[in-house]
């Protein structure tokens, strides 16, 4: 089943107290090299149908109503393909 | 006045502002989110908390309950509205308010006895209190840093509505020191600390949060 994936960010003008905290935690695991962790959100969203350019445009409604807030947040929406199982 | 207080599943203060507003000299009716109309009240308040768990973002959940479309409806008809905390965040989320409140920019929580200073008492909400009139109420907030852009900042300082301003110390990183604001006509206000708190001699940090609660049955509102 096809899944509709909504990728939220806060705006990059928008402090990210979250994601300074992860930044000041990586150097005191050893981990070196990172000079900026930004935190967003990922909401994924299964249908049961296909998904048409009507269903994605829905999609951008849902994000822009309720899973972003525009003031504070940037989204991007994009159809991921399920990877079928190897073996 | 019957001044109506929304209780949403995670609010934590509407029993205070209940009260506050009763000692404030008005009638408090309590109100549901999932009421579809407001119970004939005059105004209404809502209150502090984590309403809906503060689940996605603070407010986001809220700003969608039956109760708010007809909250949402009543204030851009002119109905005095508060949002203390919670509440500030519900109305942004609404779009009753510009801008938003993100985590503290110290990222922890915050409980103090704040200074302020009160910068519009033309608000319903705040006629009671003198111009520019300092008092001392209690804040607590984890996600209490006001933000927006620079251009609905000036805006907001232009037009006389950022109603309060941090004094002494900033305790969430909250752009320009902006406490709380109200919308264009002035019956809408956010706030981030608590007046609700502060009405009794017996507890909290005084009772200079007394005037949010009384200013309402001396105004009119033309």
């Amino acid at each position: 089943m096809p899944r509709v994936v909504v990728d939220v960010m806060p705006k990059p003008e928008i402090l990210d107290p979250q994601g300074k905290a992860v930044l000041g935690a990586l150097p005191r695991l050893g981990f070196q090299g990172v000079t900026d962790v930004r935190q967003g959100k990922r909401f994924e969203l299964e249908f049961a149908g296909e998904i048409t350019d009507a269903v994605l445009a829905e999609v951008h409604q849902m994000a822009e109503t309720l899973l972003s807030n525009p003031v504070i947040e940037n989204f991007t929406v994009h159809v991921e393909q399920p990877v079928e199982a190897q073996s | 006045m019957k001044v109506g207080v929304v209780t949403f599943p995670g609010s934590l203060d509407d029993v205070d502002a209940q009260r506050a507003v009763r000692i404030g000299g008005n009638e408090a009716v309590p109100l549901w989110h999932g009421d579809h109309d407001l119970n004939g009240v005059d105004a209404v308040v809502l209150p502090g908390g984590f309403s809906y768990g503060d689940y996605l973002r603070c407010g986001a959940i809220s700003r969608f309950s039956p109760v708010m479309t007809e909250v949402i409806d009543a204030a851009k008809r002119g109905m005095p509205v508060l949002g203390i905390c919670n509440g500030f965040q519900i109305l942004c989320e609404s779009h009753l308010l510009p801008g938003a409140l993100i985590r503290n920019d110290h990222r922890k929580f915050v409980c103090r006895d704040q200074r302020l200073r009160i910068e519009n008492n033309r608000t319903p909400w705040t006629s009671s209190y003198a111009a520019d009139a300092e008092i001392t109420i209690v804040l607590k907030n984890g996600e209490g840093g006001f933000v927006a852009d620079d251009r609905t900042l000036d805006m907001l300082e232009g037009e006389g509505r950022v109603v309060a301003r941090y004094l002494e110390v900033n305790p969430n990183g909250s752009l320009r020191d902006i406490a709380g604001i109200s919308n264009e006509r002035g019956n809408v206000v956010g706030l981030m600390p608590h007046p609700e708190h502060a009405v009794e001699d017996l507890t909290g940090a005084g009772t200079q949060g007394l005037g949010f609660f009384t200013g309402l049955v001396e105004a009119s509102f033309a």
